[in-house]
């Protein structure tokens, strides 16, 4: 750690310095100007996020308070909260709403939980590990749109293989895509296919952070390992069920590559009946297709607001279950 | 290393501006030749048919360089992103009925005016009359030129046709169905006959029907003005209770155009009859393959003419080689060009004059069982009349034909009716 090279005192500090002691102004720019450095280091990522980022975000918020589509956009017209007074009486934003908490759940719970029992299993001691544990990252290094042509094919109505399959044991062709919860369950698939690895790895990694002496001590007082797994690994990953919860969720109110690209022709209304179109899917919509950029900016932010209000929930929650421990 | 930290900020600002050098690039023409850009989207096909190298080698100072998008609806959010940001534009840019409407009401500005030109009455006067008004803004500005055209037939496979005990005669058919109710009731005598291949359905899709008919109104989806008027227009009340009829009595393999399922259903034989534009001949020849030579035929629309399709091409104000530019586009638009692009590439032409030429207007298909395609696209072209159309007819198009899909699957027309007219309301209100 070399930051600012010219100054000894500065680089010895290896540790987070003592709060400053409030100095007199010349002081103060004297630091600034020594440790310009810093400032130039970091400089880049600050552009960039004020550029790609914070610009954007301000801009997407302006927008949202004007009604204004993309072919006459210097006519835009200020209609302050109308886009979303307007979001809210709208059937489409409750009806994809609703869709997103469903593929939401229907992809979040079992994953987590899936990945939670693998995690478990490859931290045994197996043959072969690491490459069971590349193999589990794979999916999560496809490609969004390359996973869900394939998995939209799989789910075709003639020609698919699941339907193959299933009519091969003696079922009924499924209509996957035309049905609410058929076609939601199916985007789940490809939603848990792509995500389980990944969280068991994250599972994983703070499992061998657990201390060997915790199992011990319970092998010792004749614990079984499915009560090791609920009495020492749980309690000890809560944490990180937390953080791979936070992550999950914003995934989920974000989801829109899956539910785009199921559909097989690009539309973007989300079915013929708008059955899996989800609220990222349904912004798209918006401003793409139907070009209302205003509403499409109401819609962003609505999003934004959603996943503010969840992960605060999260966080008030695992902050009351804390104290309560205590 | 330790680099001194004056010559590290000499370093990163020496990147900077190889960075932004790079990123700024021009066209720069050091040996006096000009590059026009083409911006298009699907296949038009020039290049293909060689007409890029033989006009740069008639004019050895043109290079010509051709950027295009597979997606028409892709690369109208990119056109328009680049028309709001008034940056980023080609020399030539593609034009496709879609949003042709747009393009003439909010920016025609953008564009060179084709019919204030010296030699409007040469250029513009060999096209069909229908063709022209589509570019047309209403103070008379011309904001392109046309290139292909979608007259549309009615292509059926034979095969199936027969095993069900239908007439496979492109003629007998065409009196048949020379209305739609025509269509429809062979449609029930198809799906009565107890000999037609298990699960094939008499038609792809209720849109086949339904993109047809509604242009064949008075209006389809916009009035005069071009403002969208869903709920009273003549052309989409009869389009629909032809479509939801079919869909409703389940005539139809109810697949969504454009789709996997759809792609892969040519090949196999999931359906006999499709509503098709003559661009749609090369599609259904490559889906279906080598296989169905001979099984496919041709015959007239019901219900009289019908278009889907075509395109445009404008040139930008912001083209730096504006002359050139226009010189290139009058070249490719040309009778001569499009009856080669028709003869190579099966695009139908736009201009009349083409149009009658014998190399089209002769012309049949092997691939069809030998329909006389250029005549029966010919005749549907020439019967066109100009209908108006709109900035929204893509998105409203859509709204309808999902919404005959879920009458397919059992929702009452009523309904489905409605659930159109409110996501319309989505594309149209505000």
């Amino acid at each position: 750690m070399t930051i600012a090279s010219d100054d000894p005192r500065v680089a010895a500090a290896a540790a987070p310095p003592p709060a400053p002691p409030p100095g007199p102004p010349v002081r103060r720019r004297r630091r600034l100007t020594r440790n310009r450095w810093g400032y130039a280091y970091v400089a880049p990522f600050f552009v960039l996020f004020a550029c790609f980022s914070l610009y954007p975000f301000l801009y997407t918020a302006w927008i949202s308070l004007h009604e204004v589509r993309l072919s006459d956009i210097d006519g835009a017209e200020f209609v302050g909260l109308g886009n979303y007074s307007a979001l809210l009486q709208n059937e489409f934003f409750w009806n994809a709403a609703r869709n997103t908490l469903t593929i939401g759940v229907l992809s979040t719970v079992p994953q987590l939980a899936m990945a939670l029992g693998l995690a478990h299993l490859l931290n045994y001691k197996l043959r072969g590990r690491t490459f069971y544990r590349v193999a589990m990252l794979m999916p999560y290094a496809t490609s969004i749109a390359a996973a869900t042509l394939v998995f939209a094919q799989l789910f075709g109505h003639d020609y698919g293989l699941i339907n193959t399959l299933l009519e091969a044991v003696g079922f009924d062709r499924v209509d996957w895509e035309s049905g609410t919860w058929t076609s939601q369950f199916a985007i789940s698939v490809i939603v848990i296919w792509r995500w389980t690895g990944y969280n068991a790895l994250i599972y994983l990694a703070a499992m061998q952070a657990i201390p060997g002496d915790l199992y011990e001590a319970a092998t010792l007082d004749g614990a079984s390992r499915w009560q090791q797994f609920l009495h020492v690994t749980i309690p000890a990953l809560k944490p990180t069920i937390l953080f791979t919860i936070v992550v999950s969720t914003i995934g989920a109110v974000q989801l829109f590559g899956e539910p785009l690209l199921f559909s097989g022709n690009g539309m973007t209304s989300g079915g013929v009946s708008n059955q899996y179109q989800t609220l990222g899917l349904l912004m798209y919509d918006q401003g793409w297709t139907n070009f209302h950029l205003g509403q499409a900016a109401a819609t962003a932010w609505a999003m934004f607001l959603i996943i503010l209000v969840v992960v605060g929930g999260y966080a008030l929650l695992a902050r009351r279950r804390a104290r309560a421990e205590r | 290393m330790t680099v001194p930290p004056r010559r590290r900020v000499a370093l990163g600002a020496a990147l900077v501006a190889t960075l932004m050098a790079a990123g700024c690039g021009g066209s720069g023409s050091d040996d006096g030749t000009i590059t026009l850009d083409l911006g298009l989207f699907g296949t038009f096909g020039f290049e293909e048919a060689g007409l890029y190298d033989e006009y740069m080698e008639l004019h050895p100072e043109i290079r010509i360089e051709e950027e295009s998008v597979e997606r028409s609806a892709d690369y109208y959010r990119a056109l328009q992103t680049r028309l709001a940001a008034g940056s980023g534009l080609a020399d030539i840019q593609g034009i496709e009925i879609g949003f042709v409407a747009d393009v003439a009401a909010n920016h025609a500005d953008a564009f060179v005016d084709f019919a204030a030109r010296d030699n409007a009455d040469e250029v513009l006067g060999h096209y069909y009359d229908w063709k022209v008004e589509g570019a047309t803004t209403s103070d008379g500005r011309v904001v392109g030129l046309g290139t292909d055209a979608g007259p549309e037939a009615m292509c059926f496979r034979r095969d199936l046709f027969e095993q069900a005990g239908l007439p496979t005669d492109r003629e007998q058919l065409a009196q048949l169905w020379s209305t739609w109710d025509g269509y429809l009731e062979l449609g029930r005598q198809y799906d009565a006959s107890p000999t037609k291949p298990e699960g094939s359905a008499f038609l792809d899709s209720p849109a086949s029907v339904f993109s047809a008919a509604v242009y064949q109104g008075q209006t389809a989806y916009d009035d005069e003005d071009g403002n969208p008027i869903p709920e009273s227009s003549d052309g989409v009340a009869t389009a629909w209770q032809h479509a939801s009829a079919a869909a409703g009595e389940g005539m139809t393999a109810n697949l969504i155009q454009f789709g996997d399922e759809w792609n892969s259903a040519f090949a196999n034989g999931a359906f006999a009859t499709i509503s098709c534009p003559a661009w749609m001949l090369g599609y259904i020849t490559g889906q279906a393959g080598d296989e169905g030579e001979g099984v496919w035929d041709v015959a007239p629309l019901p219900g009289g003419a019908g278009n889907w399709g075509g395109s445009w091409l404008g040139v930008t104000e912001s083209s730096e080689h504006q002359e050139e530019a226009i010189a290139l586009v009058e070249w490719l638009t040309a009778p001569e060009q499009q009856v080669r692009m028709f003869t190579e590439e099966a695009h139908f032409p736009s201009s009349q004059q083409a149009a009658e030429d014998p190399a089209v207007a002769t012309a049949t298909s092997d691939y069809f069982s030998g329909a006389p395609v250029g005549q029966i696209f010919g005749e549907s072209a020439a019967a066109l009349r100009f209908t108006p159309i709109g900035p929204y007819d893509t998105q409203i198009q859509e709204a309808f034909t999902n919404a005959l899909s879920t009458v397919a699957e059992g929702t009452s027309p009523d309904d489905a009716f409605q659930a159109a007219l409110d996501e319309i309301d989505q594309v149209v209100g505000g």
